[in-house]
């Protein structure tokens, strides 16, 4: 019932959104969509302005110019209404470090008007639960370690349900065990109806999370979109391991293509020689040039073709990767 | 999705606002820090008394009001306490809770989960501001308690001779030592608005805490230089041993009066300071 308020499809969305501090653009004029129901990755290298969006998205910072809407909801205007109904992990966990775990999130539940009082105890232990804290929950946060603070602020954001979870650097701190984990949570959280904002730099993980992302490059959105769509724009490659360096070369030319002598991708060993690669073009498909490979006797020692990754993308939309710009 | 809505009940609604001062006040007498503030300003008295009771001798006439007459009544060792933990003892552990209020929260990251949790920000100020209060309440209960009790183990009680030089009984006497309570509780509210206004400006609980005590320190300096007598009546500590009227007879109560305007301008003001000031900054500690 509480879906008729929002619009059509989309959860978060801004227009023109600009924050200026300190005499700089921080964001400019970002135009950021998300849909519901997706998982969307928000990338970005260190200062790109990521945090500072969702703090913007969250009420914590004013934007200086430009539209925001929550939840179908203008903010900051409506934000009492709005943000009962997000859960959010911004900026790493903060909690007293004199109280348990448990009594932090009673405190944080308490804060919240609108939840009942009656459920507090039973929903604060499933969010322990699920997030691995049900053993930890009675020490002192303050005897913690990082991992285990992480956690707590993930359960933070599931002690109720929420219609957006917003999860800045959520695998921060964790074990490949414990990240693991979180993938496993945002897909049981996607599953419930819930649409999950995902900040990260950890390209590999976004990649296995995600269903759509944007990309944050020194205050400006350099992509947005479903993570399909933004790969297929990218180039697919074949590449061949071929001690026959020239006689490839030769190969690939004559049927169209642009090779180059490359280092592979793919770290073979060394006794399979050198790599050659080329961007695929849509006139050729792969069978044609092995065909065409054999034919001209060249060794082929390995044959692989590659859909853009997302470090690559990434590295291609971002330039230098996470050299902070600003 | 229904078992989602049983617990969050069909309405966004909204549960009782107590709910948060009871987890504020939860969360703040669940610190060591507080009471091991409350801890020293109890010691206070207990080191008067054992002081006197060692060296009880003659009356000297020197040291604070009252000191001399405890020898002949217990009950007087918690007015000489609160008379000597009214100019820095008390403004100190004040400032240390009030200063803590935003600052400390903006400084163990709580603050930014508050706000999200939600709560409105004129909300939390409130709430803050309460807490502080009550600890000014425990803070004097702590110095009044702990006196009458060291006072009636180490020397003899009875009826007490007022200021006036009425005498009262021990039970209008401790009611007259909660009258005292609830006068200095009130004289420290506008330092707790202060506090509130100096621990909004900045997200280093040390550096308001420190800002609070001096302000209060300074205004009892000010009160002392006689060229500045035309500030007097406006200070904050104008009226902070005024509580000496409650030990006449009858009351003169006056003085609690004009400290209670006084100490609701003090929180007027510097409430609406500190609610200009949280509610358009960018939280971003």
């Amino acid at each position: 019932m509480r879906d008729q308020a929002l619009p059509e499809g989309t959860v978060v969305q801004t227009r023109g959104l600009t924050k200026r501090f300190g005499g700089q653009n921080i964001l400019n004029g970002i135009d950021l969509s998300v849909p519901k129901g997706a998982v969307f990755g928000f990338l970005g290298p260190n200062g790109s302005g990521k945090t500072t969006t969702i703090r913007i998205l969250l009420g914590l910072a004013t934007a200086t110019s430009g539209e925001v809407e929550v939840l179908g909801r203008s903010i900051p205007k409506f934000l009492p209404e709005v943000l009962p109904r997000v859960g959010a992990l911004v900026e790493g966990p903060g909690f007293y470090p004199f109280l348990s775990g448990r009594a932090n999130l009673h405190r944080l539940d308490a804060a919240d008007r609108y939840v009942d009082p009656a459920t507090r105890r039973a929903r604060t232990d499933r969010a322990l639960e699920r997030v691995g804290l049900s053993q930890a929950a009675g020490k002192k946060v303050g005897a913690y370690s990082l991992g285990m603070k992480q956690r707590l602020g993930i359960a933070n954001a599931l002690l109720t349900h929420r219609d957006l979870i917003v999860l800045d650097e959520p695998t921060n701190g964790l074990d490949p065990q414990g990240t693991r984990e979180v993938r496993h949570l945002v897909h049981s959280l996607t599953a419930e109806g819930t649409t999950v904002f995902v900040s990260s730099h950890l390209l590999a993980e976004i990649e296995q999370m995600c269903s759509h992302v944007a990309v944050l490059r020194a205050g400006k959105l350099v992509a947005q979109g479903a993570l399909s769509e933004l790969r297929a724009a990218g180039q697919t490659r074949v590449e061949v391991l071929t001690p026959d360096v020239a006689d490839c070369l030769r190969a690939l030319a004559g049927l169209g293509l642009t090779p180059e002598e490359s280092i592979s991708a793919h770290q073979p060993p060394l006794s399979l020689g050198p790599a050659v690669s080329a961007p695929l073009t849509d006139n050729v498909q792969p069978e044609t040039i092995v065909a065409a490979l054999v034919s001209a006797g060249v060794r082929v020692r390995g044959f692989t073709v590659d859909q853009v990754r997302l470090e690559e993308l990434f590295v291609a939309l971002t330039g230098e990767g996470f050299d902070v710009v600003q | 999705m229904s078992s989602n809505d049983t617990e969050r009940s069909a309405e966004l609604r909204q549960a009782s606002g107590l709910v948060f001062l009871t987890s504020e006040l939860a969360t703040l007498f669940r610190r060591r820090r507080t009471w091991a503030l409350l801890l020293a300003l109890a010691a206070i008295p207990v080191l008067i008394a054992v002081a006197v009771r060692l060296t009880s001798g003659p009356p000297t006439g020197r040291g604070p009001a009252f000191l001399d007459q405890i020898t002949q009544n217990g009950l007087f060792v918690a007015v000489a306490a609160i008379t000597v933990a009214i100019p820095l003892f008390l403004p100190l552990t004040v400032g240390v809770v009030a200063g803590d209020t935003i600052a400390g929260e903006a400084s163990t990251g709580t603050l930014r989960y508050l706000l999200v949790a939600p709560v409105g920000r004129g909300r939390l100020l409130a709430v803050k501001f309460a807490g502080a209060v009550v600890f000014c309440l425990a803070a004097t209960l702590a110095v009044v308690l702990a006196g009458t009790l060291i006072g009636a183990a180490l020397f003899p009680v009875g009826p007490v001779t007022l200021l006036s030089g009425d005498t009262v009984s021990i039970g209008e006497s401790l009611l007259r030592s909660g009258l005292i309570c609830a006068y200095v509780t009130v004289s420290l509210t506008g330092l707790c608005a202060i506090g509130l206004f100096v621990s909004t400006l900045t997200d280093v609980p040390v550096g308001a805490m420190a800002a609070t005590v001096v302000i209060s320190v300074v205004s009892q300096v000010v009160g002392q230089l006689p060229q500045l007598e035309a500030l007097h009546p406006w200070l904050l500590s104008h009226y902070w041993f005024g509580f000496a009227d409650l030990l006449r007879q009858p009351i003169e109560w006056s003085s609690f009066a004009a400290n209670a305007l006084l100490q609701s301008g003090y929180v007027l003001v510097f409430g609406a300071l500190a609610y200009g000031r949280f509610t358009t900054r960018d939280v971003l500690a």
